[in-house]
Protein backbone atom coordinates (compact mmCIF):
# COMPACT_ATOMS: atom_id res chain seq x y z
CA UNK A 1 0.00 0.00 0.00
CA UNK A 2 1.48 3.48 -0.45
CA UNK A 3 1.03 5.68 2.13
CA UNK A 4 1.28 9.37 2.38
CA UNK A 5 2.56 11.02 5.72
CA UNK A 6 1.62 13.81 7.56
CA UNK A 7 3.82 14.84 10.46
CA UNK A 8 7.05 14.19 11.20
CA UNK A 9 7.42 13.83 15.14
CA UNK A 10 8.39 10.75 16.71
CA UNK A 11 5.42 8.74 15.09
CA UNK A 12 5.27 10.42 11.86
CA UNK A 13 9.13 9.80 11.86
CA UNK A 14 8.94 5.93 12.95
CA UNK A 15 5.50 5.14 10.93
CA UNK A 16 7.96 6.19 7.92
CA UNK A 17 10.65 4.31 8.74
CA UNK A 18 9.03 1.18 9.58
CA UNK A 19 6.25 0.98 6.61
CA UNK A 20 8.70 -1.25 4.40
CA UNK A 21 8.98 -3.54 7.01
CA UNK A 22 5.09 -4.01 6.70
CA UNK A 23 5.07 -4.30 2.87
CA UNK A 24 4.06 -0.35 2.56
CA UNK A 25 5.65 2.41 0.36
CA UNK A 26 5.78 5.90 1.42
CA UNK A 27 5.29 7.91 -1.36
CA UNK A 28 4.95 11.30 0.29
CA UNK A 29 6.17 12.27 3.91
CA UNK A 30 5.52 16.33 5.03
CA UNK A 31 5.97 18.04 8.50
CA UNK A 32 4.66 21.60 8.70
CA UNK A 33 6.78 23.74 6.62
CA UNK A 34 8.17 21.20 3.88
CA UNK A 35 7.24 17.84 2.13
CA UNK A 36 9.19 15.51 -0.02
CA UNK A 37 7.06 13.42 -2.76
CA UNK A 38 7.95 10.60 -4.74
CA UNK A 39 6.17 8.35 -6.65
CA UNK A 40 8.30 5.44 -6.72
CA UNK A 41 8.99 5.84 -2.94
CA UNK A 42 9.93 8.57 -0.82
CA UNK A 43 14.18 7.91 0.50
CA UNK A 44 13.08 8.15 4.26
CA UNK A 45 16.68 7.86 5.57
CA UNK A 46 17.48 10.29 3.45
CA UNK A 47 14.74 12.73 3.80
CA UNK A 48 14.97 12.56 7.70
CA UNK A 49 18.80 13.22 8.04
CA UNK A 50 17.68 16.38 5.74
CA UNK A 51 15.51 17.26 9.40
CA UNK A 52 18.12 16.66 11.59
CA UNK A 53 20.94 18.07 9.60
CA UNK A 54 18.21 21.43 10.09
CA UNK A 55 17.53 21.23 6.55
CA UNK A 56 13.68 21.09 5.03
CA UNK A 57 12.65 17.47 4.22
CA UNK A 58 12.37 17.86 0.92
CA UNK A 59 11.70 20.40 -1.76
CA UNK A 60 7.59 20.73 -2.05
CA UNK A 61 5.18 22.30 -0.05
CA UNK A 62 3.29 20.14 2.77
CA UNK A 63 0.11 20.57 0.65
CA UNK A 64 2.23 18.18 -1.96
CA UNK A 65 2.19 15.63 0.10
CA UNK A 66 -1.31 15.83 0.59
CA UNK A 67 -2.07 15.77 -3.27
CA UNK A 68 0.28 13.12 -3.84
CA UNK A 69 -0.26 9.71 -4.91
CA UNK A 70 -1.28 6.85 -1.99
CA UNK A 71 -3.72 4.49 -0.55
CA UNK A 72 -3.57 5.61 2.85
CA UNK A 73 -3.31 9.14 4.62
CA UNK A 74 -1.26 8.69 7.89
CA UNK A 75 -2.48 11.96 10.41
CA UNK A 76 0.10 12.21 12.63
CA UNK A 77 0.40 15.77 13.20
CA UNK A 78 -0.13 17.34 16.40
CA UNK A 79 -3.53 16.94 18.18
CA UNK A 80 -5.53 20.37 18.42
CA UNK A 81 -8.59 21.20 20.00
CA UNK A 82 -12.01 22.35 19.02
CA UNK A 83 -12.29 22.40 15.07
CA UNK A 84 -8.88 20.33 15.27
CA UNK A 85 -7.54 21.88 12.26
CA UNK A 86 -5.27 21.53 10.32
CA UNK A 87 -6.02 17.96 10.83
CA UNK A 88 -9.55 17.99 10.10
CA UNK A 89 -8.89 19.70 6.71
CA UNK A 90 -6.22 16.74 5.94
CA UNK A 91 -8.51 13.75 6.42
CA UNK A 92 -11.66 15.62 4.59
CA UNK A 93 -8.89 16.19 1.59
CA UNK A 94 -8.35 12.35 1.59
CA UNK A 95 -11.66 11.11 1.87
CA UNK A 96 -13.14 13.51 -0.50
CA UNK A 97 -10.25 12.06 -2.82
CA UNK A 98 -11.34 8.11 -2.01
CA UNK A 99 -8.35 7.93 0.19
CA UNK A 100 -8.65 5.92 3.49
CA UNK A 101 -7.11 7.63 6.27
CA UNK A 102 -5.13 6.31 9.68
CA UNK A 103 -5.26 8.75 12.73
CA UNK A 104 -2.87 8.82 15.19
CA UNK A 105 -4.06 12.70 16.15
CA UNK A 106 -6.38 12.13 18.51
CA UNK A 107 -8.05 15.84 17.45
CA UNK A 108 -10.86 14.66 14.28
CA UNK A 109 -11.97 11.77 16.36
CA UNK A 110 -12.47 13.51 20.14
CA UNK A 111 -14.25 16.23 18.66
CA UNK A 112 -15.64 16.19 15.70
CA UNK A 113 -16.20 12.51 15.47
CA UNK A 114 -20.15 12.66 13.87
CA UNK A 115 -18.29 15.40 10.59
CA UNK A 116 -15.42 12.69 10.50
CA UNK A 117 -18.22 9.66 10.27
CA UNK A 118 -20.29 11.81 7.51
CA UNK A 119 -17.14 12.80 5.38
CA UNK A 120 -16.46 8.88 5.48
CA UNK A 121 -19.95 7.84 4.78
CA UNK A 122 -19.64 9.75 1.19
CA UNK A 123 -16.20 8.67 0.56
CA UNK A 124 -14.75 5.31 -0.88
CA UNK A 125 -12.10 5.52 1.67
CA UNK A 126 -11.97 4.12 5.06
CA UNK A 127 -11.20 5.26 8.58
CA UNK A 128 -9.01 4.18 11.13
CA UNK A 129 -7.97 5.73 14.92
CA UNK A 130 -6.51 2.82 16.69
CA UNK A 131 -3.28 5.17 17.38
CA UNK A 132 -5.07 7.43 19.19
CA UNK A 133 -6.16 5.79 22.50
CA UNK A 134 -3.49 3.86 24.21
CA UNK A 135 -0.38 3.99 22.18
CA UNK A 136 0.52 0.11 21.59
CA UNK A 137 -2.40 -0.99 23.09
CA UNK A 138 -5.34 -2.34 20.65
CA UNK A 139 -8.05 -0.20 22.67
CA UNK A 140 -10.46 0.34 19.73
CA UNK A 141 -9.71 -2.51 17.45
CA UNK A 142 -10.42 -5.13 20.55
CA UNK A 143 -14.31 -2.81 21.35
CA UNK A 144 -14.63 -3.33 17.73
CA UNK A 145 -14.19 -7.05 17.98
CA UNK A 146 -15.74 -7.29 20.51
CA UNK A 147 -18.93 -5.75 19.24
CA UNK A 148 -19.43 -1.89 20.73
CA UNK A 149 -22.98 -2.74 21.32
CA UNK A 150 -22.17 -5.29 23.65
CA UNK A 151 -19.34 -3.42 25.72
CA UNK A 152 -20.54 -1.60 28.81
CA UNK A 153 -17.62 0.51 29.71
CA UNK A 154 -14.24 1.26 28.98
CA UNK A 155 -11.68 2.27 31.58
CA UNK A 156 -8.18 2.42 32.54
CA UNK A 157 -4.78 4.39 33.04
CA UNK A 158 -4.35 6.37 29.99
CA UNK A 159 -1.22 8.60 30.15
CA UNK A 160 2.40 7.53 31.11
CA UNK A 161 3.08 10.57 32.33
CA UNK A 162 0.33 10.73 34.93
CA UNK A 163 1.00 7.18 36.18
CA UNK A 164 4.82 7.91 35.98
CA UNK A 165 4.24 10.58 38.39
CA UNK A 166 1.66 8.47 40.82
CA UNK A 167 3.55 5.74 40.79
CA UNK A 168 7.04 7.13 41.51
CA UNK A 169 5.18 9.42 44.50
CA UNK A 170 4.28 6.38 45.90
CA UNK A 171 6.99 4.53 45.63
CA UNK A 172 9.67 6.84 47.07
CA UNK A 173 7.40 9.35 49.18
CA UNK A 174 8.54 11.87 46.94
CA UNK A 175 5.70 15.18 46.61
CA UNK A 176 4.40 15.97 43.06
CA UNK A 177 6.89 18.87 42.19
CA UNK A 178 10.16 16.90 42.80
CA UNK A 179 8.56 13.83 40.85
CA UNK A 180 7.64 16.19 38.08
CA UNK A 181 10.87 17.45 37.80
CA UNK A 182 12.14 14.41 37.55
CA UNK A 183 9.89 13.43 35.00
CA UNK A 184 10.60 16.41 33.21
CA UNK A 185 14.53 15.39 33.33
CA UNK A 186 14.16 11.88 32.00
CA UNK A 187 11.78 13.22 29.20
CA UNK A 188 8.69 11.26 30.19
CA UNK A 189 7.23 14.81 30.77
CA UNK A 190 6.83 17.73 28.55
CA UNK A 191 8.34 20.82 29.44
CA UNK A 192 4.51 22.03 29.92
CA UNK A 193 3.02 19.04 31.76
CA UNK A 194 -0.35 20.50 32.00
CA UNK A 195 -2.22 18.44 28.90
CA UNK A 196 -1.06 14.91 30.75
CA UNK A 197 -1.49 15.95 34.09
CA UNK A 198 -4.88 17.64 34.24
CA UNK A 199 -5.75 14.74 32.82
CA UNK A 200 -6.71 16.38 29.29
CA UNK A 201 -5.08 13.60 27.18
CA UNK A 202 -6.87 10.51 28.93
CA UNK A 203 -10.18 12.07 28.75
CA UNK A 204 -9.20 12.58 24.87
CA UNK A 205 -9.14 9.19 24.28
CA UNK A 206 -11.55 7.73 27.06
CA UNK A 207 -14.23 10.65 24.68
CA UNK A 208 -13.29 8.16 21.72
CA UNK A 209 -13.74 5.56 23.04
CA UNK A 210 -17.22 6.62 24.40
CA UNK A 211 -17.73 7.55 20.97
CA UNK A 212 -17.36 4.11 19.73
CA UNK A 213 -19.71 2.80 22.09
CA UNK A 214 -22.57 5.50 21.74
CA UNK A 215 -22.10 5.25 17.89
CA UNK A 216 -22.99 0.98 18.40
CA UNK A 217 -26.64 2.73 19.57
CA UNK A 218 -27.42 4.76 16.68
CA UNK A 219 -28.60 4.53 13.79
CA UNK A 220 -27.67 7.58 11.68
CA UNK A 221 -25.13 10.43 11.29
CA UNK A 222 -27.84 12.78 12.26
CA UNK A 223 -28.46 10.90 15.48
CA UNK A 224 -24.51 10.43 15.83
CA UNK A 225 -24.65 14.02 15.52
CA UNK A 226 -26.56 14.30 18.48
CA UNK A 227 -25.25 11.71 20.73
CA UNK A 228 -21.28 12.33 19.78
CA UNK A 229 -19.49 13.78 22.34
CA UNK A 230 -16.16 15.88 22.75
CA UNK A 231 -13.57 16.96 25.39
CA UNK A 232 -16.33 19.46 27.34
CA UNK A 233 -18.53 16.75 27.94
CA UNK A 234 -15.99 15.42 29.65
CA UNK A 235 -15.72 15.23 34.14
CA UNK A 236 -12.23 15.39 34.43
CA UNK A 237 -9.95 16.15 37.13
CA UNK A 238 -6.04 15.94 37.23
CA UNK A 239 -3.43 14.77 39.18
CA UNK A 240 -1.93 18.36 40.51
CA UNK A 241 -3.48 18.97 44.32
CA UNK A 242 -2.86 15.21 44.97
CA UNK A 243 -0.45 15.17 48.52
CA UNK A 244 1.95 12.51 49.04
CA UNK A 245 -0.29 12.16 52.12
CA UNK A 246 -3.16 10.92 50.20
CA UNK A 247 -0.88 8.07 48.66
CA UNK A 248 0.47 6.99 52.17
CA UNK A 249 -3.17 6.60 53.27
CA UNK A 250 -4.18 5.00 50.21
CA UNK A 251 -0.97 2.81 50.66
CA UNK A 252 -1.53 1.83 54.15
CA UNK A 253 -5.48 0.62 52.92
CA UNK A 254 -3.37 -1.71 50.76
CA UNK A 255 -4.32 0.30 47.81
CA UNK A 256 -2.87 2.87 45.63
CA UNK A 257 -3.88 5.64 43.29
CA UNK A 258 -3.96 6.05 39.55
CA UNK A 259 -5.23 8.45 37.02
CA UNK A 260 -7.96 6.45 35.69
CA UNK A 261 -10.40 6.87 32.72
CA UNK A 262 -13.96 5.77 32.47
CA UNK A 263 -15.92 6.04 29.18
CA UNK A 264 -19.30 4.48 29.02
CA UNK A 265 -22.51 5.13 27.62
CA UNK A 266 -23.54 7.94 29.95
CA UNK A 267 -20.38 9.52 29.32
CA UNK A 268 -16.48 10.06 30.28
CA UNK A 269 -15.11 10.86 33.90
CA UNK A 270 -11.68 10.87 34.11
CA UNK A 271 -9.91 11.67 37.61
CA UNK A 272 -7.30 10.25 40.45
CA UNK A 273 -8.81 6.97 42.29
CA UNK A 274 -8.49 4.92 44.58
CA UNK A 275 -7.46 1.07 42.69
CA UNK A 276 -6.13 -2.02 44.61
CA UNK A 277 -2.07 -1.87 45.10
CA UNK A 278 -1.68 -5.45 43.53
CA UNK A 279 -4.90 -4.63 40.83
CA UNK A 280 -5.01 -4.69 37.20
CA UNK A 281 -5.15 -1.06 37.33
CA UNK A 282 -2.38 -0.28 39.33
CA UNK A 283 0.50 -0.31 36.50
CA UNK A 284 3.53 1.35 37.15
CA UNK A 285 5.71 3.86 35.32
CA UNK A 286 4.58 4.66 31.67
CA UNK A 287 2.68 1.76 30.94
CA UNK A 288 -0.96 1.99 30.37
CA UNK A 289 -4.11 -0.29 30.79
CA UNK A 290 -7.19 -0.47 28.91
CA UNK A 291 -10.17 -2.82 30.61
CA UNK A 292 -12.68 -3.68 28.81
CA UNK A 293 -16.32 -4.70 30.84
CA UNK A 294 -18.36 -6.66 28.35
CA UNK A 295 -21.85 -8.57 28.75
CA UNK A 296 -21.10 -11.53 28.07
CA UNK A 297 -17.59 -11.99 28.40
CA UNK A 298 -16.56 -10.39 31.46
CA UNK A 299 -14.07 -8.02 31.80
CA UNK A 300 -11.01 -8.16 29.44
CA UNK A 301 -7.56 -6.12 30.13
CA UNK A 302 -4.66 -5.01 28.03
CA UNK A 303 -1.60 -3.58 29.43
CA UNK A 304 1.13 -1.93 27.30
CA UNK A 305 2.87 0.83 26.35
CA UNK A 306 1.18 3.95 25.97
CA UNK A 307 3.09 6.15 24.15
CA UNK A 308 6.38 6.42 21.88
CA UNK A 309 6.93 6.64 18.40
CA UNK A 310 8.03 2.96 17.57
CA UNK A 311 4.44 1.96 19.82
CA UNK A 312 2.25 4.32 18.41
CA UNK A 313 3.75 3.50 14.30
CA UNK A 314 3.14 -0.35 15.31
CA UNK A 315 -0.94 0.52 15.89
CA UNK A 316 -0.99 2.67 12.86
CA UNK A 317 0.81 -0.14 10.54
CA UNK A 318 -2.02 -2.35 12.60
CA UNK A 319 -4.64 0.34 10.96
CA UNK A 320 -2.80 0.23 7.55
CA UNK A 321 -3.29 -3.81 7.41
CA UNK A 322 -6.82 -3.48 8.17
CA UNK A 323 -7.26 -1.62 5.25
CA UNK A 324 -9.02 -3.48 1.87
CA UNK A 325 -5.95 -4.13 -0.16
CA UNK A 326 -6.28 -1.76 -3.13
CA UNK A 327 -5.04 -4.84 -5.79
CA UNK A 328 -8.03 -6.49 -4.95
CA UNK B 1 -10.29 -2.32 62.72
CA UNK B 2 -9.68 -5.62 60.63
CA UNK B 3 -13.07 -7.51 60.42
CA UNK B 4 -12.59 -10.83 62.04
CA UNK B 5 -15.03 -13.45 60.80
CA UNK B 6 -16.77 -14.26 63.78
CA UNK B 7 -17.64 -17.89 62.26
CA UNK B 8 -14.92 -20.24 62.58
CA UNK B 9 -12.50 -20.20 59.82
CA UNK B 10 -13.18 -23.38 59.26
CA UNK B 11 -16.08 -23.67 58.80
CA UNK B 12 -16.26 -21.26 55.79
CA UNK B 13 -13.60 -23.02 54.43
CA UNK B 14 -15.73 -25.68 53.91
CA UNK B 15 -18.37 -24.05 52.71
CA UNK B 16 -16.18 -22.28 50.14
CA UNK B 17 -14.88 -25.32 48.76
CA UNK B 18 -18.68 -27.18 48.66
CA UNK B 19 -19.39 -24.50 46.34
CA UNK B 20 -16.48 -24.81 44.28
CA UNK B 21 -16.71 -28.79 44.29
CA UNK B 22 -20.48 -29.07 42.93
CA UNK B 23 -19.26 -26.54 40.71
CA UNK B 24 -23.01 -24.90 40.67
CA UNK B 25 -22.93 -21.55 37.40
CA UNK B 26 -25.83 -20.28 39.52
CA UNK B 27 -23.56 -16.96 39.86
CA UNK B 28 -23.46 -16.73 36.18
CA UNK B 29 -19.69 -14.87 36.14
CA UNK B 30 -17.64 -16.24 38.86
CA UNK B 31 -16.41 -13.66 40.22
CA UNK B 32 -16.45 -14.43 43.83
CA UNK B 33 -20.19 -14.14 44.18
CA UNK B 34 -20.95 -16.66 47.26
CA UNK B 35 -24.42 -18.11 46.72
CA UNK B 36 -24.44 -19.69 50.45
CA UNK B 37 -24.49 -16.76 52.68
CA UNK B 38 -24.71 -18.60 55.60
CA UNK B 39 -22.32 -18.14 57.97
CA UNK B 40 -20.53 -14.62 56.30
CA UNK B 41 -20.70 -11.84 58.87
CA UNK B 42 -23.53 -9.24 58.59
CA UNK B 43 -23.05 -5.37 59.45
CA UNK B 44 -26.01 -4.08 61.74
CA UNK B 45 -26.53 -0.65 63.60
CA UNK B 46 -27.23 -1.15 66.98
CA UNK B 47 -28.56 2.09 68.95
CA UNK B 48 -27.88 1.78 72.73
CA UNK B 49 -28.98 4.46 75.33
CA UNK B 50 -26.66 4.92 78.12
CA UNK B 51 -26.45 6.56 81.72
CA UNK B 52 -24.31 9.17 81.97
CA UNK B 53 -21.99 7.40 84.56
CA UNK B 54 -18.10 6.69 84.04
CA UNK B 55 -17.85 2.44 82.31
CA UNK B 56 -21.25 2.93 80.89
CA UNK B 57 -19.93 2.56 77.51
CA UNK B 58 -17.37 -0.08 78.34
CA UNK B 59 -20.27 -2.38 79.77
CA UNK B 60 -22.27 -1.93 77.13
CA UNK B 61 -19.71 -3.07 74.48
CA UNK B 62 -18.47 -6.31 76.30
CA UNK B 63 -21.59 -8.41 75.78
CA UNK B 64 -21.21 -7.64 72.39
CA UNK B 65 -17.68 -9.28 71.96
CA UNK B 66 -18.38 -12.07 74.53
CA UNK B 67 -21.36 -13.12 71.91
CA UNK B 68 -19.58 -12.98 68.92
CA UNK B 69 -19.65 -9.84 67.36
CA UNK B 70 -16.96 -8.00 66.32
CA UNK B 71 -17.01 -4.08 66.77
CA UNK B 72 -16.35 -1.63 63.47
CA UNK B 73 -17.33 1.71 65.28
CA UNK B 74 -18.52 3.51 67.92
CA UNK B 75 -20.66 6.88 67.67
CA UNK B 76 -21.06 8.11 71.63
CA UNK B 77 -23.07 11.05 71.16
CA UNK B 78 -22.21 13.06 74.11
CA UNK B 79 -23.19 16.13 73.87
CA UNK B 80 -26.53 15.15 72.69
CA UNK B 81 -28.90 13.75 75.91
CA UNK B 82 -32.59 12.01 75.42
CA UNK B 83 -35.57 13.58 77.21
CA UNK B 84 -34.88 10.96 80.04
CA UNK B 85 -31.40 12.29 80.71
CA UNK B 86 -29.29 9.35 78.72
CA UNK B 87 -26.71 9.52 76.18
CA UNK B 88 -27.41 7.46 72.91
CA UNK B 89 -24.88 5.81 71.58
CA UNK B 90 -24.76 4.51 67.88
CA UNK B 91 -23.03 1.61 67.50
CA UNK B 92 -21.73 -0.75 64.48
CA UNK B 93 -21.03 -4.26 64.99
CA UNK B 94 -20.68 -7.33 62.33
CA UNK B 95 -21.66 -10.94 63.05
CA UNK B 96 -22.98 -14.54 61.75
CA UNK B 97 -26.72 -13.68 61.37
CA UNK B 98 -27.09 -16.66 63.83
CA UNK B 99 -25.20 -14.72 66.31
CA UNK B 100 -27.37 -11.13 66.41
CA UNK B 101 -30.03 -12.15 68.79
CA UNK B 102 -27.50 -13.49 71.35
CA UNK B 103 -25.60 -9.97 70.68
CA UNK B 104 -29.08 -8.24 71.79
CA UNK B 105 -29.99 -10.28 74.28
CA UNK B 106 -26.76 -10.22 76.20
CA UNK B 107 -27.03 -6.02 75.63
CA UNK B 108 -30.69 -6.58 77.10
CA UNK B 109 -28.56 -9.10 79.91
CA UNK B 110 -26.10 -6.26 80.79
CA UNK B 111 -29.28 -3.97 81.75
CA UNK B 112 -28.04 -1.74 78.13
CA UNK B 113 -31.59 -0.15 76.69
CA UNK B 114 -31.50 -1.09 73.30
CA UNK B 115 -33.37 1.64 71.20
CA UNK B 116 -33.31 -0.04 67.52
CA UNK B 117 -31.36 -3.15 66.25
CA UNK B 118 -30.91 -4.41 63.14
CA UNK B 119 -33.32 -2.70 60.88
CA UNK B 120 -30.29 -0.92 59.08
CA UNK B 121 -27.77 -3.20 57.37
CA UNK B 122 -24.49 -1.70 55.85
CA UNK B 123 -23.82 -4.94 53.94
CA UNK B 124 -22.15 -2.92 51.46
CA UNK B 125 -18.62 -0.87 51.68
CA UNK B 126 -16.78 2.25 50.48
CA UNK B 127 -13.35 3.77 50.72
CA UNK B 128 -12.56 7.18 49.86
CA UNK B 129 -9.43 9.57 50.58
CA UNK B 130 -10.41 13.33 50.90
CA UNK B 131 -7.79 15.79 50.02
CA UNK B 132 -8.62 19.56 51.20
CA UNK B 133 -8.80 21.69 53.98
CA UNK B 134 -10.49 19.06 56.35
CA UNK B 135 -9.28 20.41 59.85
CA UNK B 136 -9.89 24.44 59.25
CA UNK B 137 -12.90 22.97 57.82
CA UNK B 138 -14.99 21.29 61.13
CA UNK B 139 -13.72 17.90 60.17
CA UNK B 140 -16.72 16.41 62.65
CA UNK B 141 -19.13 18.49 60.67
CA UNK B 142 -17.98 16.81 57.38
CA UNK B 143 -18.14 13.17 58.85
CA UNK B 144 -21.89 14.27 60.00
CA UNK B 145 -23.05 15.32 56.74
CA UNK B 146 -21.76 12.22 55.28
CA UNK B 147 -23.62 10.04 57.24
CA UNK B 148 -27.17 12.12 56.92
CA UNK B 149 -26.51 12.94 53.28
CA UNK B 150 -24.42 10.04 52.07
CA UNK B 151 -26.99 7.58 54.01
CA UNK B 152 -24.14 5.90 55.13
CA UNK B 153 -22.30 4.49 58.59
CA UNK B 154 -18.79 6.02 59.29
CA UNK B 155 -17.13 3.04 59.79
CA UNK B 156 -13.82 4.72 60.39
CA UNK B 157 -11.46 7.53 59.67
CA UNK B 158 -7.48 7.99 59.17
CA UNK B 159 -6.39 11.66 59.08
CA UNK B 160 -3.08 12.80 57.54
CA UNK B 161 -2.68 16.09 58.45
CA UNK B 162 0.03 18.68 57.07
CA UNK B 163 2.84 19.00 58.76
CA UNK B 164 1.40 21.72 61.00
CA UNK B 165 -1.84 23.22 60.17
CA UNK B 166 -2.21 26.51 58.54
CA UNK B 167 0.32 26.40 56.59
CA UNK B 168 -2.03 26.21 53.59
CA UNK B 169 -0.96 22.40 52.38
CA UNK B 170 -4.06 20.08 52.44
CA UNK B 171 -4.39 17.24 54.28
CA UNK B 172 -6.00 13.62 53.23
CA UNK B 173 -8.30 11.68 55.36
CA UNK B 174 -9.28 8.22 54.61
CA UNK B 175 -12.91 7.45 55.54
CA UNK B 176 -14.26 3.85 55.00
CA UNK B 177 -18.20 4.18 54.79
CA UNK B 178 -20.90 1.21 55.17
CA UNK B 179 -23.22 1.51 52.78
CA UNK B 180 -25.99 -0.07 52.69
CA UNK B 181 -25.54 -3.13 49.86
CA UNK B 182 -26.22 -2.06 46.00
CA UNK B 183 -26.16 1.77 47.13
CA UNK B 184 -22.22 2.29 46.46
CA UNK B 185 -22.95 4.51 43.54
CA UNK B 186 -25.33 7.07 45.42
CA UNK B 187 -23.52 7.48 48.33
CA UNK B 188 -20.88 8.21 45.80
CA UNK B 189 -22.46 11.00 44.80
CA UNK B 190 -23.39 12.35 48.48
CA UNK B 191 -20.01 11.98 49.19
CA UNK B 192 -19.08 14.31 46.04
CA UNK B 193 -21.70 16.64 46.81
CA UNK B 194 -20.35 17.14 50.48
CA UNK B 195 -17.25 17.54 49.12
CA UNK B 196 -17.91 20.22 46.37
CA UNK B 197 -19.53 22.21 48.98
CA UNK B 198 -16.56 22.19 51.30
CA UNK B 199 -13.85 22.44 48.19
CA UNK B 200 -12.27 19.33 49.15
CA UNK B 201 -11.26 16.72 46.29
CA UNK B 202 -12.26 12.98 46.43
CA UNK B 203 -10.43 10.41 45.52
CA UNK B 204 -13.32 8.02 44.83
CA UNK B 205 -12.38 3.98 44.14
CA UNK B 206 -13.10 2.61 40.81
CA UNK B 207 -16.60 1.00 40.41
CA UNK B 208 -16.91 -2.09 38.54
CA UNK B 209 -18.70 -4.82 38.44
CA UNK B 210 -16.66 -7.35 40.17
Amino acid sequence: MRLAVLGAGAVGRAVADLAPSYGHAVTALADSSSAVVDPGGVDVGAALARKDAGDPLGESDPGDALAAEYDALVEATPTTLGDAEPGFSHLRTALERDRHVVLANKGPVAERFADLRALEADSAGDVYFEATVGGAIPACATVADLGPERVSAVRGVLNGTANFVLSRMAAEGLDYDHVLAEAQDLGVAEADPSFDVEGTDAALKCVILANLLREADCGSIEELRERALTLSDAAVEGIRDIPGSALDLAAEDGRTVRLVGEATRDGVRVGPRLVPENGTLAVSGTRNIVEIETEHAGGLAVSGRGAGGEETASAVLADVGRLPDPER
Amino acid sequence: MPSEPAAAPGERRQSDDADTDTGTDAGGDGDGVRSDGGNVPQAHTVRLELDDEPGQLLAALQPIAENGGNLLSVYHERGNVTPRGRIPVEVDLECAPDRFDAVLEGLREHGVTVTSAGTEEYGGEVTVVLVGHLIETDLSDTLQRLTECANAAVADIDLSAASGTGTGEPSSARVRLRTREGRTADVLDSVRTVADDKGFDVIEPVEGRR
